[in-house]
């Protein structure tokens, strides 16, 4: 399979505090792919050490399969993404109609219909000065940036924030579309649900490291069970996290094998047993959790 | 040219207000003269006599009572130091306040090299200069006429060309600067212009001091040393568009691979 973004044991240090290290992570042509982690987990030096605002200490970028090397090279690359900062910033005292045009004249296309269906969708007013918008309008502003020149890969950077509920549900509507035309799209979120709801695949990244790279539904499945026992008050002898005591039982995360779970409880008077994939927010917060203990 | 018609459309209004605010001072100074020129008199050869603090300023060259010399004294101080104080903010803001908005992040992710980024913010700086001494010399030249005063023309022009030199030498090393510092380039932009100003000023103090000439754009711009014979000082002018240059080269190597954090 095509790989759009193939990153391999990138490093960057800023002096001597980590942004990432040993990084590797690939996503593939027409993916929707999440990269999910805690403030400071390395997400956005990963990003800007893609779109080649940072030098990387180590390890290798390509990105549609090539490594550019020279400005012209690193050009030709820009020229094909479509990025969304996680703040938007603009120059002051420009309106949201020259910021766009502005925007758009670097890639020397007619990006006006694009642009003028985008406003339409995302509801945003050209006419008002930059400095005026809200934070969900200066997003909107970002997003019609990012999208209007229609790139072969859009890297998102919490592109959701400040977007209300209508707003992010037409946002995504959108990249499906995208998508669907052939788009690659690296989305970074803090929103667990929605990486959990569009993306294909999903890489946990923690103290700048890739912590797993799967498919959505290994990421969910392959990792601890969220088990609900009733009856009893504790389950001796079991690896667990989260536990959490109810009225008539308790509940905890399980990561390991259902025979030996299975063993602990059969001597327990347990009246009810239930044991469910956890959605993608307990996935994370579970490794993020074992990497407290591990430090 | 994206960059270079944006740049110079958002700093239209502040180019404009710098000229009209030096070449409005130069305005009301020689709307001054011919009242002081009637009341001078005998005072022109004491102020010329005034040691270190006349030396400065080149009041013992130039004369008082003339309108070319009290152009030089006064056009020399106001556009001396509002023009590298104005190349100073110029040249340090045009890099470093894309970093300090966060605006670097918006332009660099497009498609276009740092190499194009930063030649056209230099070429749109050098346009800048050239304007705002435009406006400058056009408020110059309607209050020399308006008060009917015939000046060494020729003197005036070799004057305001070497001050817009200086001012691109110092645009030069501070766009130079402000590629290195992330934070503060814009105080020690105008830190070195100061500096290198005061030192030109020293340099007309005392003559131990000759060597400063080799330094600072302000001994080949300074009118005391234009005006009376007429002529610039080829040598010195290039040795400051050569550190000007330097800053630029210098700039623009550590531009192309710098982080944008």
């Amino acid at each position: 399979m095509e790989k759009v973004i193939d990153i391999r044991d990138l490093t960057k240090y800023y002096g001597k505090h980590k942004g990432v290290e040993h990084l590797t992570l690939s996503v593939n042509r027409q993916e929707i792919y999440g990269f999910i982690g805690p403030n400071g987990a390395g997400k956005s030096t990963t990003i800007r050490t893609m779109l080649g605002l940072l030098k990387e200490d180590g390890g290798t970028v390509e990105i549609f399969g090539e490594r550019p090397e020279t400005e012209r090279e690193k050009k030709e690359m820009l020229s094909r993404i479509g990025y969304m900062p996680s703040e938007a910033f603009f120059y002051s005292g420009m309106k949201v109609s020259d910021v766009l045009k502005f925007s758009a004249d670097f890639y020397r296309k007619d990006c006006r219909e694009e642009r003028g269906q985008l406003c339409e969708r995302l509801k945003l007013d050209v006419k008002k000065k930059v400095d005026e918008l809200s934070l969900g309008n200066r997003k909107k502003v970002s997003i019609v940036c990012a999208l209007q020149h229609g790139a072969d890969l859009y890297v998102l950077d919490e592109p959701t924030s400040g977007l209300d509920p209508l707003m992010q549900r037409e946002f995504f509507r959108l990249l499906k579309e995208k998508n669907e035309k052939g788009a690659t799209i690296f989305l970074s979120s803090h929103v667990l649900g929605e990486v959990e709801k569009y993306c294909h695949r999903a890489a946990v990244i923690r103290d700048g490291g890739i912590v797993m790279e799967d498919t959505m539904e290994h990421i969910c499945g392959s990792a601890a069970k969220r088990v609900t026992v009733r009856g009893i008050s504790g389950v001796p002898g079991l690896p667990l996290t989260d536990l959490r005591v109810l009225e008539d039982g308790v509940t905890f995360l399980y990561r390991g094998e259902a025979k030996r779970l299975l063993e602990a409880l059969a001597p327990l008077p347990v009246t009810d047993l239930t044991i469910t994939e956890p959605d993608l927010e307990e996935t994370f917060l579970h490794f993020y959790a074992e990497g407290k203990a591990a430090r | 040219m994206n960059i270079f018609g944006h740049e110079l459309k958002r700093s239209l209004r502040s180019t404009l207000i710098w000229g009209l605010i030096i070449g409005g001072t130069i305005m009301l100074c020689v709307f001054l003269f011919p009242e002081l020129k009637k009341e001078l008199g005998d005072m022109v050869d004491a102020m010329s006599d005034m040691g270190g603090f006349g030396a400065a300023f080149g009041m013992d060259r130039l004369n008082y009572g003339d309108i070319t010399g009290f152009y030089g004294i006064y056009a020399g101080s106001m556009l001396g130091i509002g023009g590298i104080f104005y190349a100073a903010i110029l040249g340090t803001g045009l890099l470093a306040k894309e970093e300090k908005d966060h605006t670097a992040d918006f332009l660099l992710t497009h498609p276009v090299t740092r190499t194009s980024v930063f030649w056209q913010k230099a070429a749109a700086m050098a346009v800048q200069i050239f304007l705002m001494n435009l406006v400058v010399i056009l408020l110059a030249w309607i209050s020399i006429r308006w008060i009917g005063e015939s000046p060494d023309w020729e003197g005036l022009c070799l004057f305001h060309l070497a001050q817009v030199l200086m001012q691109l030498e110092i645009g030069g090393i501070c766009l130079g600067i402000s590629a290195f510092l992330r934070r503060g380039s814009i105080s020690a932009g105008i830190g070195v212009a100061a500096f290198l100003y005061f030192l030109g000023l020293l340099g007309n103090i005392t003559e131990k001091a000759e060597t400063v000439k080799y330094i600072t754009p302000y001994a080949y711009a300074d009118a005391a040393k234009i005006l009376p014979e007429c002529i610039l000082d080829g040598t010195l002018i290039l040795l400051g568009l050569c550190y000007g240059g330097a800053g630029i080269l210098a700039g623009w190597i550590r531009y192309r691979t710098k982080d944008i954090r």
